[in-house]
């Protein structure tokens, strides 16, 4: 039986479509309305409200807190400071990423790690002969994303201001709607947005006040499948969609560096020994063999495609999440992991692992894509992963005042 | 000489007369391919009938266009337009309030909207859909041609033999079923069109009236049927969402075209009306201001409508006889007005109470095909509808920044305003337009009236004094079949070209015509950029 987020009597009234998906064995909306299409624009146009509860959660606490921290994860912790929260992926011994998330320091010795998988025995494994408490907090933590635009505004409502001058990765704590609540400038849209974290029994009054807070604002509870199509365009990876967890991983050839995903810029090498650090400068000394790009499906070669069946480009509604062939010529250099039709962009998008000779910004390749059940190949050009990066995501409220 | 070195003898190498959005996009595709571009407006903003402004402080109206039509992708994609703040939200639902009490609304849903037919008619529902699926094969056949420079019939130049050959070869490839089904529509009125597949007088009421907006037409009138198709080419898009609402007004349109265009280098000016396009030895050479400056390009573009572009910006000897009598024919009656209000409260409608998701789609005053052609009746004989057709939308409930937090703006489209009203339009007539559309609208929704904070009414006369569009024809033309293609602005000249040489035409005069494509200005820079290929004056 899935189980359902501290948030559930409110969302569950919510969902028109009764269109649920799980979420690491929690019930999750993947869109209320109909149509996820309206969701889709709230986080890029007004506001979105969503349900980030299931994320696996764990407190670090104690005097060696910063050291294991700074041993697992391919940051440089010690120089995150107070509320500051860093967004990194941990790798094992062979520098190959196992999962990625969010680090909050909430105390000179105490840390909130989010992840998408459990890690609960890797960070205690790590923490032999340390002092430190590291506990599993998912079920005591309830968190919903708030993103898009009118975020900062409805907040400035909801919380009194607090986070009116919020920086982008930092946290503040605060309280809505009579809720104590900690309050992140982070989020998984690459818009401008805020988690908020309170106790699983404030999540009732924490949803209501946003919601009421918000109503002036356009604020609309979204689900996954919005949530895909924001990702994909702010250039974020998803674990077990672009990549596989190196400790899930039955082959070789599955796993992933953080260079080999776009992550080479977490990845401090001249601070501390870290987990994976040995092989992380060995493979920076050669180079990656694989970059993780965006792609540019040509809009002419998809018309030019369907025009020979005598249709118009008939274009994926919802975020794909399948392997994808991606060629030079005729020889395979690569694969699309992700993929969308952008309605902000009106581009149609793509996320791939590219062979590195094959990934330099602007080089021409062709993705294969399915046109009347016929395989095809699509002029597509690589460019940076981000293909939507707004300067609301990190300005800060002075210069956008 | 060749077109480029010619383009590099002066200061600049085009002027754009009017920055609407057509003429921002011929600018911004001009001066993306690197040539030295002034815009020249005359207006203290730009965007000509595509702006937002805030007349009732806090309260932002798309003034003039409120939604956008067919903003074509391609531009949104070149221009990088989302980059220079774009973006386009969903309508999804029209919603007509019914004199009984009753309703009928189109949702987003296919199913929602297949039931609530249904609920007036189980026939209907099922053609509804075998309708929509004809209609979008038509438009799928129809629309290449929107995206072409329009050969012209007259000549026996090899490109444009070429191009009625390959438009020959291409409804030579459509099915009986949908030749047929395209030699109705562009014979039929859309009254009649429609009673052949539906019996609901609302439905076929509300999808007629996309065939008589802002045109001096009824419902009954041939030729009407054909317009209907033009809804269904944003179908093909809608897979695209290229339909919708400008986020912060359709002036955003133009601000983003604008401001991509500054990117590329272009150079644009406000107030800066001209007054006329200066000519020697047959070839525009610039332009002079009303306040006397002169500005000197070897191309020239109007982006204005055919009336002013060739009758009021350029003296009439400069060009051949004939074709100064083809445009001074070439039809262009205003039919529409605009009534934009501020709100206390959302209009509560009497057939359905409350706020609803009615609210953020369109909602469409036409109950019946009579009602529509009553309304056009008087018209007809040269008064104001007392009971108009109207296309309202409530951008605030889309946008939250329209308006103040709590209180809303509301569009609306009317029809039918006569250009030429019986005894001319002053400002007595205006109000009194404005006092009809209130009181019509207050039947279906009785607390509109009170709810009024202020109300800005546009009838053609105004659109044309302000927004400088000839008899307010919001399409700068009416877009009647004898008006389209090959035949916009004339024949001959549907190339963007004019028989003056280093002269050319931009706006929605001029193929594929009305509405915020930018389709028009897109061509028209495609043309002037690939121009020794031109018969007509292009840079040879």
């Amino acid at each position: 039986m899935l189980r359902t987020t501290p948030f559930h009597s409110r969302t569950a009234p919510l969902s028109q479509a009764q269109n649920w998906r799980r979420w690491s064995g929690y019930l999750t909306a993947s869109s209320y309305e109909l149509h996820h299409d309206r969701e889709y624009w709230a986080i890029r146009n007004s506001a979105a409200l969503i349900d980030v509860s299931p994320l696996h959660k764990y407190r670090i606490e104690g005097p060696d807190a910063e050291r294991l921290l700074d041993r697992v994860v391919t940051r440089d912790v010690t120089k995150c400071k107070l509320h500051q929260v860093l967004y990194t992926p941990w790798c094992d011994d062979d520098g190959k990423v196992m999962d990625d998330g969010t680090l909050a320091r909430l105390a000179d010795d105490s840390f909130r790690l989010t992840s998408a998988e459990p890690n609960l025995r890797w960070l205690q494994d790590n923490a032999l002969g340390m002092d430190v408490s590291i506990r599993d907090i998912s079920e005591d933590v309830a968190a919903v994303a708030l993103q898009g635009p009118n975020a900062r505004r409805i907040l400035h409502d909801a919380a009194n201001g607090v986070a009116d001058d919020l920086r982008f990765f930092r946290l503040t704590k605060g309280e809505i709607a009579g809720v104590p609540v900690e309050i992140t400038r982070t989020g998984y849209t690459g818009d401008l947005g805020y988690e908020i974290w309170t106790e699983p029994a404030n999540a009732e009054a924490l949803w209501d006040g946003l919601i009421e807070a918000g109503d002036p604002h356009r604020i609309l509870p979204a689900g996954m499948l919005a949530l895909d199509i924001a990702r994909v365009e702010a250039g974020l990876v998803l674990i077990g969609v672009d990549y596989v967890p190196a400790h899930r991983a039955i082959i070789e050839d599955r796993k992933s560096s953080p260079f080999e995903l776009g992550l080479g810029w977490t990845v401090k090498l001249d601070g501390n020994w870290f987990v994976g650090r040995d092989a992380l400068i060995a493979e920076k000394q050669r180079g990656p063999e694989w970059e993780f790009r965006g792609l540019d499906v040509s809009w002419d070669a998809l018309e030019a495609l369907y025009n020979e069946v005598g249709l118009p480009p008939q274009l994926p509604s919802e975020g794909w999440r399948t392997s994808v062939p991606v060629y030079s010529g005729s020889a395979q250099v690569g694969y699309a992991t992700s993929g969308c039709w952008s309605p902000l962009l009106k581009k149609y998008i793509a996320l791939a692992h590219l062979q590195s000779a094959y990934a330099g910004a602007g080089t021409d390749l062709r993705m294969e894509i399915t046109v009347e059940h016929h395989r095809k190949k699509a002029a597509a050009r690589v460019v940076e992963t981000q293909f939507f990066n707004p300067d609301r995501k990190r300005s800060n409220p002075e210069a956008s005042a | 000489m060749s077109a480029a070195s010619r383009l590099s003898a002066s200061r600049y190498d085009a002027i754009i007369v009017g920055g609407g959005h057509n003429g921002l996009v011929t600018a911004a595709y001009l001066a993306k391919a690197g040539k030295k571009v002034l815009v020249l407006e005359k207006r203290h903003m730009l965007g000509g009938a595509a702006v937002t402004e805030e007349i009732n402080p806090g309260f932002k109206y798309s003034v003039c266009s409120y939604v956008v039509s067919l903003l074509r992708p391609e531009i949104i994609r070149d221009l990088e337009l989302p980059k220079h703040g774009l973006q386009i939200l969903p309508l999804e639902s029209t919603f007509t309030p019914l004199p009984n009490g009753d309703y009928l609304a189109r949702w987003g849903d296919h199913d929602q909207t297949r039931r609530e037919i249904y609920r007036h008619s189980p026939r209907d529902a099922d053609a509804y859909d075998d309708f929509g699926k004809l209609m979008y094969q038509l438009a799928v056949a129809v629309k290449p041609i929107l995206a072409m420079v329009p050969p012209d019939p007259t000549s026996m130049s090899p490109k444009d033999l070429m191009g009625f050959l390959k438009l020959g070869k291409h409804f030579r490839g459509l099915g009986h079923e949908q030749f047929h089904a395209l030699h109705k529509l562009m014979t039929m009125s859309s009254a009649d069109y429609l009673d052949e597949w539906f019996e609901t007088e609302a439905l076929k009421a509300t999808m007629s009236s996309s065939g008589i907006i802002g045109t001096f037409l009824g419902p009954r009138s041939p030729g009407t049927a054909y317009v209907l198709l033009h809804h269904y080419m944003g179908e093909i898009d809608g897979a695209m969402r290229a339909w919708g609402f400008a986020k912060g007004g359709t002036g955003s349109v133009s601000e983003s075209i604008a401001s991509s265009a500054r990117e590329h280098g272009a150079e644009i000016m406000t107030e800066a009306g001209v007054s006329h396009v200066t000519v020697h030895n047959g070839k525009a050479t610039g332009v002079v201001l009303d306040d006397g400056k002169e500005y000197s390009a070897p191309v020239v573009v109007s982006a204005l409508d055919p009336k002013r572009t060739f009758l009021d910006l350029v003296d009439q000897k400069h060009l051949p006889g004939d074709f100064v009598r083809d445009i001074k024919r070439f039809r262009i009656r205003g039919s529409s007005g605009k009534v934009n209000l501020s709100l206390s409260d959302l209009p509560d409608f009497t057939c359905k109470p409350g706020v609803g998701p009615h609210h953020k789609g369109a909602v469409s005053i036409s109950p019946s095909i009579e009602y529509l052609e009553r309304a056009y009746d008087e018209a007809k004989y040269g008064d104001f509808s007392s009971r108009p057709y109207m296309d309202i939308v409530m951008p605030s409930m889309i946008d939250a920044g329209m308006a103040p937090p709590g209180k809303h703006v509301m569009s609306i489209f009317v029809q039918y305003a006569p250009s030429d009203l019986r005894g001319g339009w002053d400002e007595a007539k205006r109000e009194a337009f404005g006092d009809a559309v209130i009181d019509t609208l207050a039947q279906y929704a009785p607390n509109l009236p009170d709810a009024i904070l202020h109300r800005q009414v546009l009838t053609p006369w105004d659109i044309d004094r302000e927004m400088g569009l000839t008899n307010g024809n919001i399409f700068h033309g009416e877009l009647s079949l004898q008006q389209l293609f090959c035949m916009r602005p004339t024949v001959g000249y549907a190339d963007y070209t004019t028989p003056l040489k280093g002269y050319f035409q931009a706006g929605s005069g001029t193929h594929p015509g009305g509405g915020v494509t930018g389709a028009s200005g897109r061509l028209a820079a495609l043309k002037i950029l690939g121009g020794g290929a031109g018969r007509h004056g292009a840079p040879t």
